[in-house]
């Protein structure tokens, strides 16, 4: 195999400190603790090292970054390395004088999550409140001129809304919406029941968004990403394991994505050893599924091999138990069925209750393993 | 982007804020960065976002291409709104 192109963005996870607790959160179930987090000092030898390597764009996420102090220097060490910088905030926290701060210190774009069109979001995200303070906080952020792009999960309880959340979406001056459908791996693997909305709920919510698509043509720029387990063939995730994206955890594990640390039998390595242009090219984890060369058939001889690059290995693993199985989200997989079963046979009954993002949920197994750092816990944000 | 951009020869365009062109050394090509979007612009299209400068309109900008690069004007000048038109609704131009 020719040596990988470089990476175009590096997912920057500042840490896993976050006020909400989406039951669909993309961290680990076993989140990191505040005491582990990189220093200002490493996240900016970071952020050099991934523009020399060949980055374009750097993705300042969480967790919620704006717990952390330094952000303000994390953007202009990005800015200053020529990278297009990004935040991914939930909105809850930022002030009108920290958002301009942000804007001075070089930030080009903003991502805002909401987790519904109203208020019923706050009881999605866990967090009384919530939805009012990002509306505010999406308005300072347009009165300085920042693009801001509306980033929403999807799913049973909140799928009906849709043509809502255009309302809010073209109301608050963004400049894109995206609306994804929940991953199902990590928390949202905990709560799919609660979660997964049934055939002819989506079907309904497809022609809502079809006809919103029309109505905001060349008014906002919308990215919707496909509910993988009523899919025919999987999305290209991540733009193919190891091949356009890195993930920096908060106490530096990089990662292919931000699920990888589900999969067993992969070694990471940590910015705090190597050096990422190392890391891009050599590390274990890296290696193992990039390309196609690891590929089962039906995956080997497929004519879209080199355009879904075989879907989502974490998927593979947590419906298969074998990482390097064919993405059952594909029709071609032998488990396909499974997944088209789970998600008709859950959706069908009333849903259960959230089980929260938060430290306290932890599964005790991840709680116990890591004892020394729970003590250095610091109080909460 | 609240209203659809229609651009015409008295449009003036430009990179809205949030949008960049920039030379990528590692690739050594033009990109243009938005976000969570990556446009590599044809050499075509390049010439033209270049003259994207927020001072000059489209009519002008079609003069000079024309000029530069000694070619029928009308055929620049659809070129020209084509591309625009379609960046604009793309959300990486502004007028």
């Amino acid at each position: 195999m020719s040596a990988p192109e470089p990476p175009l963005a590096i997912l920057a996870e500042l840490t896993h400190r976050c006020p909400l607790q989406c039951p669909y959160c993309s961290n680990p179930v076993e989140l990191e603790r505040a005491g582990t987090e990189l220093d200002t000092e490493t996240w900016c030898r970071v952020i050099r090292e991934a523009a020399e390597l060949g980055a374009l764009q750097v993705h300042f996420s969480g967790g919620e970054p704006t717990v952390r102090k330094d952000l303000e220097q994390l953007v202009q060490a990005a800015a200053a390395a020529g990278l297009y910088t990004n935040l991914i905030t939930a909105a809850v926290l930022l002030t009108e004088q920290r958002v301009e701060a942000l804007a001075e210190a070089g930030l080009d774009h903003v991502q805002i999550s909401f987790q519904d069109s109203a208020e019923t979001g706050d009881r999605i995200g866990g967090y009384k409140g919530g939805h009012e303070k990002k509306v505010q906080t999406a308005r300072w952020v347009r009165a300085v001129d920042l693009p801001i792009t509306l980033n929403i999960v999807v799913h049973r309880q909140n799928l009906d809304h849709i043509e809502a959340m255009f309302d809010m979406a073209l109301e608050l001056d963004a400049h894109r919406v995206e609306i994804a459908h929940v991953q199902y791996y990590g928390w949202a693997y905990e709560n799919r029941a609660a979660l997964q909305p049934s055939r002819e709920q989506l079907d309904r919510s497809i022609e809502v968004m079809e006809r919103q698509i029309e109505r905001v043509k060349g008014r906002l720029v919308v990215d919707y990403v496909v509910p993988d387990y009523y899919a025919r063939r999987p999305k290209a995730c991540m733009g193919g394991w190891a091949r356009r994206f890195l993930n920096v955890t908060p106490s530096g594990t990089v990662l292919p994505c931000h699920a990888a640390e589900t999969i067993p039998g992969l070694t990471f390595d940590s910015v705090r050893e190597r050096g990422l242009r190392d890391i891009w090219l050599n590390s274990q984890a890296f290696q193992r599924f990039r390309g196609t060369d690891w590929m089962p058939e039906p995956c080997r001889s497929c004519e879209r091999r080199e355009l879904d690059w075989g879907g989502c290995r974490c998927q593979a693993f947590a419906i298969t138990g074998d990482a390097a199985a064919t993405d059952p989200a594909c029709e071609l997989s032998p488990h396909h069925q499974v997944m088209v079963d789970l998600a008709s046979a859950e959706s069908a009954k009333a849903a259960p209750d959230f089980v929260y993002r938060n430290y306290a949920n932890m599964p005790k197994q991840a709680r116990t393993a890591t004892p020394a750092v729970l003590v250095t816990e610091p109080p909460a944000e | 982007m609240a209203e659809r951009i229609t651009i015409s020869a008295e449009s003036v365009p430009r990179l809205p804020r949030g949008v960049k062109l920039r030379f990528d050394q590692q690739r050594d090509n033009w990109v243009v960065l938005a976000p969570e979007r990556l446009f590599v612009p044809d050499p075509i299209a390049l010439e033209i976002i270049k003259r994207c400068d927020g001072e000059a309109n489209v009519a002008a900008i079609v003069d000079d291409l024309a000029a530069a690069f000694q070619a029928d004007r009308a055929v620049i000048e659809r070129d020209v709104n084509a591309l625009l038109q379609d960046l604009a609704d793309k959300g990486v131009m502004t007028a």
